[in-house]
């Protein structure tokens, strides 16, 4: 598949300003200024970056814990991003979520989720929408290797089997669950072997080469809209992050497994081959490309900073719908 | 007024209202026959066994401008869902900020009388109360599970009814076909008016506080019993009112004591100062015991409260 020198750069656009924003995340959650945990995705961004491409503002996804390269990827606002992790009001859900649920449904962004496998029967809701609606959209579920061991991926995928519903199930093979190796937890290594016993097509994909990524999530979505239902995806990828951000987590994975893969950094590699291609992509570009991508993060930050915390009785808001009902 | 069963009402409910707006359809493991011959497979969807995924799904459709039904059938069966009920349908409105709204409705049987022990003779509504973010209602007449459906189904939230096995036959008066009536959700009624002690009771005790009533009167008791009809929101103003009212407290619940719905209502009336003020003897609840639903019906019927414990204790109140 050809992708255009325009869309190579918007690629890599995103995925460096989802290790840019990770990166400051990270550090402001050191610092304090964020709270609870935060997961980073850094090392993982050729994916939600070579699915999302594949999409339109209408087809719909669902995240993990796991969410913010989810949700920059799909088109989130990086000052509303910002400000729910620094809990304030103007944050997507005025700093009722954090890191681990934002959502952004006027983008088709359904929610990061806090439990493992809690996105792939409410991404069934969202493919059957699309099925009924007959427009020909998309719903996208994310989750991880951990996730593909849960009753909720056995049921789901079962259900968009039989129905034939519009459905991409990315499974971000990052080779372990917290703590745990998939080599521990996987009956067999490949989660993708799986759709077989669904009658579904199975892709086993580099999750650190955007444009492989982008080849398959763009033959899945074409094969979703002509109405020949999901396909199971697994990328194969690597957090270079231990599970959270937590102080004193520990990380108990192999540092020479993490210097592997990390040698085959998706953002690297794509720069790389864009300076070999035809596209006239310069590393001058690149730095000119980083040096914009820091500044909106620092004015995402600024925002943050400027926007007030949310009242503490807001925290009766939003209970039932109309909101005055929470006031009861 | 014609009479048709509870199970009957519940049907025109949900034939009502996905005849009125195109975006309801109903899932199930079991499709209601008369619904799938009306409206047809695609609206009236046949299911696997796998209700965590009918209940996400319900969500994920709800965030996609439908309003789905489920019938999760006994709520035994939901139990398999809990973390798309408590994780997911409970929380998503408000910790995404209020975003969009998931107009749901959950449907599932609760109580016992059938003789089918422990894992589908249960009540456990109070669970889902202490959930915030659902609203629950427990209706306890043909009438009243019309009128509450179809306003659930028209509610912006996910709403679970819980529906008693016992009151499934049971006939009552129901307005015609097509007369559009709904009950507002929150509103308690007053099934009997009285002056001496308020009977609160719940679902099917609904029926056995209004014989209990009866007897009562003829020992020149006068009790009111009130139905709350809703559980989350609970009226407290209807229910607080009566008891001011009446200065005694009695509440009769299927479900066992702990935590129960029974001590949410003898709460909220004692801690309210008005309230608490106008008691003239301790509240009482008469309840079912609290073990898991037996099989043998000696056993069985033992466990549950009926009229005679409810007069019993409505005359230790009036004693007290």
């Amino acid at each position: 598949m050809e992708v255009s020198p325009e869309k190579q750069r918007a690629m890599l656009r995103q995925m460096q300003t989802i290790r840019r924003f990770e990166e400051r995340a990270s550090d402001d959650y050191a610092a304090g200024n964020i709270y609870g945990v935060v997961h980073c995705y850094i090392g993982e961004e050729a994916v939600a970056v070579g699915v999302c491409s594949a999409l339109t503002v209408d087809d719909k996804i669902i995240s993990t814990h796991r969410g913010h390269g989810h949700c920059i990827a799909k088109g989130a606002d990086l000052n509303r991003m910002m400000a729910e992790l620094y809990g304030r009001e103007t944050g997507y859900c005025k700093g009722k979520g954090g890191s681990m649920h934002i959502a952004d449904f006027g983008i088709g962004m359904l929610g990061a989720n806090g439990i493992v496998a809690g996105g792939l029967p409410i991404i069934l809701g969202a493919g059957l929408a699309a099925q009924m609606d007959g427009r020909g959209g998309v719903a996208v579920c994310f989750f991880g290797d951990g996730a593909s061991n849960a009753g909720p991926f056995h049921e789901s995928i079962n259900i968009a089997a039989k129905w034939k519903l519009p459905i991409l199930y990315v499974c971000e093979n990052n080779l372990h669950a917290a703590q745990t190796p998939a080599s521990m937890t996987l009956a067999q290594p490949d989660v993708a072997a799986r759709a077989q016993g669904y009658g579904i097509p199975g892709e086993i994909v580099d999750g650190n080469d955007v444009f492989a990524v982008h080849a398959v999530a763009a033959k899945a979505v074409a094969r979703a809209r002509a109405g020949d239902g999901p396909t199971l995806i697994e990328c194969k990828t690597y957090r270079w992050r231990a599970h959270t951000e937590r102080r004193g987590q520990v990380d108990h994975r192999d540092p020479a497994e993490l210097e592997a893969w990390k040698a085959k950094d998706p953002i690297a590699h794509l720069a790389t081959r864009m300076k070999a291609g035809t596209g006239g992509f310069t590393d001058a570009e690149f730095a000119t490309m980083d040096a914009a991508i820091l500044a909106e993060i620092q004015a995402a930050v600024d925002f943050s900073l400027a926007s007030a915390f949310p009242e503490p009785d807001d925290a009766l808001d939003d209970l039932f719908e109309p909101a005055a009902a929470g006031r009861n | 007024m014609r009479e048709i069963t509870y199970a009957q009402a519940g049907i025109e409910a949900l034939a009502e209202e996905m005849r009125r707006d195109n975006k309801v359809f109903h899932l199930s493991t079991d499709p209601p026959g008369p619904l799938l011959t009306e409206f047809g497979e695609a609206r009236i969807r046949a299911t696997p066994i796998a209700e965590s995924a009918l209940t996400g799904m319900a969500i994920g459709a709800a965030g996609s401008g439908y309003r789905p039904i489920v019938d999760w059938r006994q709520v035994t069966f939901a139990f398999v869902a809990m973390d798309q009920i408590v994780n997911q349908a409970a929380k998503i409105h408000y910790m995404f900020g209020g975003q969009t709204t998931f107009p749901i409705l959950y449907r599932a049987g609760v109580g016992g009388g059938g003789r089918i022990a422990a894992q589908h003779s249960q009540s456990p509504y109070s669970m889902f109360m202490n959930m915030a973010g659902l609203k629950i209602v427990l209706a306890s007449t043909p009438h009243d599970v019309k009128g509450l459906l179809k306003s659930a189904i028209r509610d912006d939230n996910p709403v679970i009814s819980f529906e008693s096995n016992r009151l499934g036959g049971m006939k009552g008066p129901v307005p015609d076909a097509g007369d559009d009536y709904t009950i507002p959700i929150g509103k308690a009624d007053i099934k009997r008016a009285g002056t001496d002690i308020t009977i609160v009771a719940l679902a099917w005790q609904v029926h056995e506080a209004l014989a209990a009533a009866e007897i009562l009167d003829r020992e020149g008791v006068s009790a009111e019993v009130l139905d709350p009809r809703t559980l989350v929101p609970m009226d407290a103003d209807a229910i607080r009112a009566s008891v001011r009212k009446t200065g005694r407290l009695l509440v009769a619940d299927e479900a066992g004591p702990t935590c129960g719905a029974s001590a949410e209502i003898a709460t909220l009336v004692t801690e309210d100062p008005d309230c608490f003020r106008a008691l003239k003897a301790p509240p009482k609840r008469v309840c079912a015991l609290q073990v898991p639903i037996p099989y043998s019906p000696g056993l069985e019927d033992h466990v549950f409260p009926e009229r005679n414990r409810i007069v019993a204790g409505v005359r230790e109140v009036m004693g007290g």
